[in-house]
């Protein structure tokens, strides 16, 4: 990767609307860079982090029950330059959607299927949202914290 | 016509199926020693000393269990294909001589007919693959039949090599040709064909990819098809497949000890005719096993391609420099 | 060189079928379903399914206090047990800011790296096995009892292991484990040889795997993939080395680094890396600190301040990351694992179009899968 972590947060800051992009601790926290976008923003987020050389580590879900948001989290890694960057955004809780990154990181595809399943977080534009852990007919998605058996 | 000779032909019949079952229960114990040797361990010990009862407790295991047959299968071709399969190596061994005077037809085209028979083996793969009604089992017998009918075409042509220098089809004159030591084999019989080594070595590999042993067993890749042409039969079905597959080895062996290893003769003359055969027979079936346990499979268009584009170039080569050697000489 | 030399791809039938390689099958290493379409022999797509052993440890992760969530760490990648053990132990420690004592620290990369042999030595058989030979397998495990035994002196597991604690180790190692690791490490650089010479040498083999399976290195970062696979595909990434954690960075090792992507690189990527894993083993018995192995006051009931928390190691099958949010009790609020199976199989759908069906179990052998590690 050719920017240094200033320039890549101030990338983030480009993005319309600006998102907040901001250097971690590494030692305490784990990760480098932790940006906060909206949800709309998740694709030009990932399309910047392609073209720095990112790869995809994985995609999750939060569940904020007392806020009554959801929040997507999506880490990246770079093979080579030792960074790892974690951009989220946060979902209100009862319509949780949110575009998919599917186009920029085809990986993406089954992270968000988990998601899908352990959060019912919806993806617009995937293109099989169906259960990948769970079985095929599963209804309930099991790390809400909400959620009892 | 007298006694004798319908006595003589019940005799031999009831030898041959006693050999094949032998053959097939017992080459079983040898596969698994054997294996077990190459891996490091054991191998059959409990039943028997030494497991030699393990292919009698087998056997039995398989008598008792239930005959399946799925249902859609085809069912006159699905009991079918086992007996086929069986038949011809039993046939197959009643021209193979023994030894001078223990063959059971000595008939003047021998030569053929083992291999007129030998190719009811495929049919009956492909029988039992098809009326299995089951994907994998297509998928193999598809593959049984290419890599078979591949494999025929190099093999025919080696022991028309062969059948070139020795001049007849008579399994029994061929090894009667072979007497007087060592050097009198087949094998050696470089005036002829100087490349008969590579002709031997063309029928071994063409022997092992006839029956369907390793590294030729596409069609039965376990870890790819889980058991091939033979996945829908349960009990003595598989078990019937199975033997036959070892009296095939058996049977492959013998014809090549008979056409290039000289047979019966032995080389110093101390002990019997016989002995020397089956010694030579089962050295031959202990470097299949052998084989099978040492290497990986090769893919399905890597076989294929060793068949036909290099066996059988390789083998109308040395034909051509047979018949020209015994032009010249 | 590739089915595709000798027979068009597009000269199928056009006739599809659908076949299942199903939960049970001797390939694929575990309870994965593939489903296959295929036009002849050929697979026009192929369709994992997963979820057949999904036992949602990221629930119990929430259910459990940080101190029992560490039987579950061992059992999502049961062959590489001990490096996400580590992962999970280091990640809470540095949170709770507790202080691993050196000697602890030493005997985690023994350990980690051993159990790293002994999954590399169950990878080389099963694949094998998935090629048709049948004998390699023995040989290699007949070299993973000696690990097996050494760790299960000082663990009492022969797999599943809970060897770390929150700031060190539950017991120390003791003078058998040292010789016999040597003995080990002595015995174990010949065996490559031997490998090296029946098996990677066979003329068979080469031709089933090279040129197999190509991955690009550009594949491999846009799934994630990480490990062997993007070893194999030239990029030299290994967080023991990138990210360095744990007594790593006190050693010298080499990254094994292939570039052509095909399964002969990953296969050979592999092997190399028990070769250097023997180094690292040597030169850590060689250098082991005297001193206690567990730190001093760690408290009974763990609390890590609130916040959320990465941390991630190289296990045997890639980069395994954990993402602990806490809330400031003592049960997490979430656990994220991410696995490397996972990603490394999520590239197979496109992958193995158009592949003939014994390369594209090649292919699949070559990525080293653990369901377990898939499902979680």
């Amino acid at each position: 990767m050719t920017l240094s972590l200033q320039e890549l947060a101030g990338r983030f800051s480009q993005l319309c609307p600006p998102a907040q992009a901001q250097e971690v601790d590494y030692a305490a926290r784990g990760f480098h860079l932790d940006a906060l976008v909206q949800p709309g923003q998740v694709v030009a987020a990932a399309e910047l982090l392609d073209q720095c050389g990112f790869a995809l580590d994985t995609i999750t879900g939060m569940d904020w029950l007392e806020a009554g948001e959801m929040e997507v989290v999506y880490d990246y890694f770079h093979p080579q330059a030792a960074t790892r960057a974690a951009v989220r955004a946060r979902l209100p809780r009862r319509e949780p959607e949110i575009p998919t990154i599917g186009a920029v990181f085809p990986g993406a595809n089954w992270h968000e299927r988990e998601t899908h399943d352990f959060f019912g977080i919806r993806f617009l534009g995937h293109p099989d949202l169906t259960p990948l852990l769970l079985p095929e007919d599963a209804d309930f998605h099991p790390l809400r914290k909400d959620f009892a058996p | 016509m007298s006694l004798a000779e319908p006595i003589r032909l019940l005799l031999f019949l009831a030898g041959i199926l006693g050999f094949v079952a032998l053959n097939a229960a017992y080459l079983v114990w040898v596969e698994r020693k054997g294996a077990g040797r190459f891996q490091r361990r054991p191998g059959p010990t409990e039943v028997g000393y030494a497991g030699l009862l393990q292919p009698l407790a087998d056997g039995l295991k398989l008598l008792s269990k239930q005959l399946i047959v799925p249902p859609g299968a085809d069912g006159v071709l699905f009991r079918l294909a086992p007996l086929m399969v069986m038949a011809p190596a039993m046939m197959c061994l009643a021209v193979i001589p023994f030894s001078e005077t223990l063959v059971a037809r000595d008939l003047n085209v021998g030569l053929v007919m083992v291999f007129a028979f030998g190719s009811i083996n495929v049919l009956a793969l492909l029988l039992g693959g098809w009326a299995s009604r089951n994907k994998y089992a297509i998928i193999s017998a598809a593959r049984v039949v290419s890599q078979d009918v591949a494999y025929e075409i190099p093999m025919l042509l080696a022991v028309i090599t062969v059948m070139m220098v020795t001049g007849t089809l008579n399994l029994g004159e061929i090894v009667q040709q072979q007497e007087g030591g060592c050097w009198r084999w087949n094998l050696f019989r470089l005036e002829a064909n100087p490349l008969m080594p590579v002709t031997f070595l063309i029928f071994y590999i063409c022997m092992l990819a006839e029956t369907n042993r390793a590294p030729f067993d596409m069609a039965e890749a376990e870890s790819e098809l889980v058991a091939g042409a033979f996945t829908e039969y349960a009990g003595m079905g598989f078990g019937v497949f199975f033997m036959a597959e070892y009296a095939n080895i058996a049977v492959g062996c013998c014809l090549a000890a008979v056409l290039f290893l000289g047979g019966w003769q032995s080389p110093i003359g101390v002990f019997p005719g016989l002995f020397w055969f089956l010694l030579k027979v089962y050295l031959l079936v202990f470097s299949v096993i052998w084989v099978r346990w040492t290497f990986p499979r090769t893919q399905f268009y890597g076989l294929l391609n060793l068949s036909w584009k290099i066996l059988i170039p390789l083998s109308l080569f040395t034909l051509v420099l047979t018949s020209a050697a015994m032009k010249v000489w | 060189m590739s089915a595709n030399a000798y027979i068009a791809a597009d000269s199928g039938t056009g006739e599809t079928f659908v076949l299942n390689l199903g939960p049970q099958h001797p390939a694929t290493h575990g309870v994965l379903r593939v489903k296959l379409t295929m036009d002849g022999e050929y697979i026009r797509r192929a369709e994992p399914v997963c979820g057949y052993i999904h036992r949602m440890h990221e629930k119990m992760g929430e259910n459990r206090t940080w101190a029992q969530f560490l039987p579950n760490t061992s059992r999502i990648d049961y062959l590489s047990a001990m490096a996400y053990t580590q992962a999970y132990v280091a990640r809470v420690e540095r949170a709770a800011r507790l202080a691993v004592p050196p000697r602890a620290e030493y005997i985690r990369v023994i350990t980690c790296e051993l159990n790293r042999i002994s999954s590399h030595l169950v990878w080389f058989g099963a694949f094998l096995l998935d090629l048709g030979g049948f004998t390699p397998l023995l040989y290699a495990f007949d070299d993973r009892e000696k690990i097996l035994d050494l760790l299960e002196a000082i663990t009492g597991s022969r797999l599943t292991y809970c060897y770390y604690r929150f700031g060190g180790l539950c017991n120390d190692v003791d003078k058998d484990f040292i010789e016999g690791s040597r003995a080990f490490v002595a015995h174990m650089r010949p065996r490559l040889e031997l490998y090296r010479k029946l098996v990677t040498d066979n003329i068979i083999l080469r031709k089933r795997l090279e040129g197999i399976g190509p991955i690009s290195a550009q594949m491999c970062r846009r799934y994630g993939a990480t490990g062997p696979v993007i070893r194999g595909s030239g990029v030299a990434y290994d967080v023991r080395k990138v990210e360095p954690y744990s007594a790593y960075p006190e050693f010298d090792f080499d990254i094994p680094v292939f570039k052509e992507g095909d399964c002969m690189a990953r296969y050979l990527v592999r092997m190399e890396e028990i070769r250097q894993s023997l180094r690292i083993v040597e030169q850590a018995l060689d250098r082991l600190p005297e001193g206690p192995v567990m730190a001093e006051k760690v408290p009974r009931t763990l609390k890590i301040p609130p916040g959320d928390y990465c941390f991630a190691v190289e296990a045997a099958r890639g980069r395994f990351a954990v993402r602990l949010v806490s809330d400031g009790t003592d049960t997490p609020y979430r656990v994220k694992l991410r696995t490397p199976s996972f990603s490394n199989l999520s590239l197979f759908e496109e992958a193995s179009r158009d592949m003939m069906l014994p390369d594209a179990l090649a292919l699949m052998g070559s990525l080293d899968l653990v369901i377990p590690d898939i499902d979680r």
